[in-house]
Formats: structure tokens, C-alpha cells, sequence
């Protein structure tokens, strides 16, 4: 366990070779590495905390069962993600919550507000009405925890797929190549929910940096 | 966006409104040249967009910074078990 501190987990084919021949702390260190995202993921699909920690639970079952199986077509990591994407998919369907992912319906559009801008008539139109201001250094621990929470709130208000894509690509890491393979998506649908995403979780910090700045 | 024929070549411009659209991709070189270039050329003589740029890679570096739930110590147990009945050997 201590050699992977850090969250730095070996290559790929160390860790299929590893998981193969019962390496304990290997299994370890994944379930500790990758469990927290795929908690949260799995509960954008499913009702409640349990449910995301059996869904999670029963992927790493399926990944002991088919560990001999995995053919490296994809990254070890994806292919964990696919098998639990899958999972959680059926039991939300189960649950009656369905994400659908074929039409983009309300993630499209702009993201930020087109009324901060000048229109068609002003001198530069298209251009900031009213430049962003400033953003304080969130130097103290109590903003930092501050700030935390306020992403916390801001990504759990998110619609359930915009929230998987910035999961998945800002909070666990994953490439965006990753991130399509795992939900099966086009990137350009996954740079949409992303953007969209993002934009939202920006707002939200400006809108409370603004606050903290006034209040001073 | 807006484009503009200049001696024989077609210059690609982004408004500030138009630019924000982009920053995910441009941050993900998933821009094509001419819009690499003009998001470039913008960044390099507007400073608000520059400054909103910053931010949103801030807001990046900040959404990576989630604590999150771990596993519930009863199911990590269950799965090391689990792990290890299928390699008694080891």
C-alpha cells in the first residue's frame, strides 16, 4: 500500500499482472484510488448513497471475476468505469431514473449569459459589458474550505449528465478520450456537457467571490 | 463568428461573447487552426477575456480539489475477502 501514496498508480499492464496473480495491495490500492470517484458517479445515476455503493460494489465484483479476461483494449481504468456505468445504468433503470443520453436538450446553448455582453448595435458588439472582475487568492484554509463547498453544491445542482462528464474529467482525471469511451459519447458531445458545466461552476465562484469582496 | 476578407485571406475573429463559448476547446486543443489562431490573437489584445480565461482554468484546478466519500469499511472488507477467496492460494 505505502508504495502507491500519492495516487500514483503503476502502469497498466503492472496492474492487470498484479490483480492476476492475487496481489493484495494492488487491489487495495485501486479500491482506495478509484472507489470515491465511482461512488460518485454511480450516485448521478442511481437514488440514493447506498444504491451508488452497491452499484459500486458490484462492479468490483464483476473487475475480480473478469480481471483474466480483460483484453487491454482500453485503459484498465476505463474499462472499470464502463462496467460500472453499465451497472449503474440498470439499476437506475430499475429505480426509474434514466439519464438519456442521445438528445442534448437542455445542455445546449450558451453558457454564459449572452446579456454580459454587447449587442449587435454597440460600438464592439460581442464585446464585455462589464469586464470579470478580479478573483481573491483563496490563501486562507477557511475560504479554500469555503470554496470547496460551494463546488460541492454547485456540481450536485448540475444536470446529472453534465455532472458525470466534469466529474469524470476535472474531479478524477480522466482524458476526454477516456470519457467518451466510458459513456459512450462524441467528444463533441462531451466538450458540451463539459463547457456547460464548467461555466455554471465559474459563475457560481464568481458570483461568491463577489460577495466576499463587497463584504470587505 | 466573424470573418473578414483581408488582401486575398479571410481572417477569423472572435467576439468576447463568442470566446467563452469556445474555452473548453481551445483548452483541450480541440480547436481547429483558424480558430486556435483567433482565440490566440484575441487573448493577446483583450485582457478581460485573458482574465476570464485564467478563471475558468481556475475553476479547473478547483473543481479537482472535491473530497469525496470513500467505500464504507464493511463492503472494502467484503471485497478484499472477495479478492483474496479467488487467489486462496496467495
Amino acid at each position: 500500500m505505502a508504495s502507491f501514496a500519492g495516487g500514483a498508480l503503476p502502469p497498466d499492464h503492472v496492474i492487470v499482472s498484479a490483480l492476476r496473480a492475487g496481489d493484495e495491495a494492488m487491489f487495495a490500492a485501486l479500491l482506495d484510488t478509484w472507489s470515491r470517484g465511482m461512488l460518485r458517479v454511480a450516485r448521478s445515476y442511481v437514488s440514493t448513497d447506498d444504491s451508488a455503493e452497491e452499484v459500486v460494489q458490484d462492479t468490483w465484483l464483476a473487475v475480480i471475476g473478469a480481471i483474466d479476461d480483460f483484453e487491454g483494449r482500453s485503459s484498465v481504468r476505463t474499462w472499470v468505469y464502463r462496467i460500472l456505468v453499465n451497472a449503474a445504468k440498470k439499476r437506475g433503470l430499475r429505480e426509474s431514473r434514466t439519464l438519456p443520453w442521445s438528445a442534448l436538450e437542455f445542455d445546449g446553448g450558451p453558457g454564459v449569459d449572452p446579456s454580459r455582453f454587447h449587442g449587435v448595435d454597440a460600438g464592439l458588439p460581442g464585446s464585455w459589458k462589464v469586464a470579470p472582475a478580479a478573483w481573491p487568492t483563496p490563501e486562507n484554509q477557511a475560504l479554500a474550505a469555503e470554496v470547496r463547498g460551494l463546488i460541492a453544491e454547485a456540481l450536485a445542482e448540475l444536470p446529472p449528465r453534465q455532472r458525470i462528464v466534469i466529474t469524470l474529467r476535472d474531479v478524477e482525471g480522466c482524458t476526454s478520450e477516456e470519457v467518451c469511451d466510458i459513456l459512450d459519447i462524441s467528444p463533441a458531445n462531451q466538450r458540451v456537457l463539459l463547457h456547460r458545466a464548467r461555466t455554471v461552476v465559474r459563475d457560481r465562484l464568481e458570483g461568491y467571490f463577489r460577495s466576499v469582496m463587497a463584504a470587505e | 463568428m466573424g470573418t473578414e476578407g483581408k488582401a486575398g485571406s479571410v481572417v477569423k475573429r472572435f467576439t468576447c461573447g463568442e470566446l467563452v463559448e469556445v474555452v473548453t476547446a481551445y483548452l483541450d486543443d480541440a480547436l481547429d487552426e483558424p480558430d486556435r489562431a483567433a482565440v490566440e490573437s484575441h487573448l493577446a489584445r483583450c485582457a478581460d477575456c485573458g482574465l476570464y480565461l485564467d478563471q475558468f482554468r481556475a475553476t479547473v484546478r478547483a473543481v479537482a480539489d472535491q473530497p469525496g466519500e470513500q467505500l464504507s469499511q464493511p463492503v472494502r472488507d467484503r471485497l478484499m475477502a472477495a479478492f483474496k477467496a479467488r487467489h486462496p492460494s496467495s
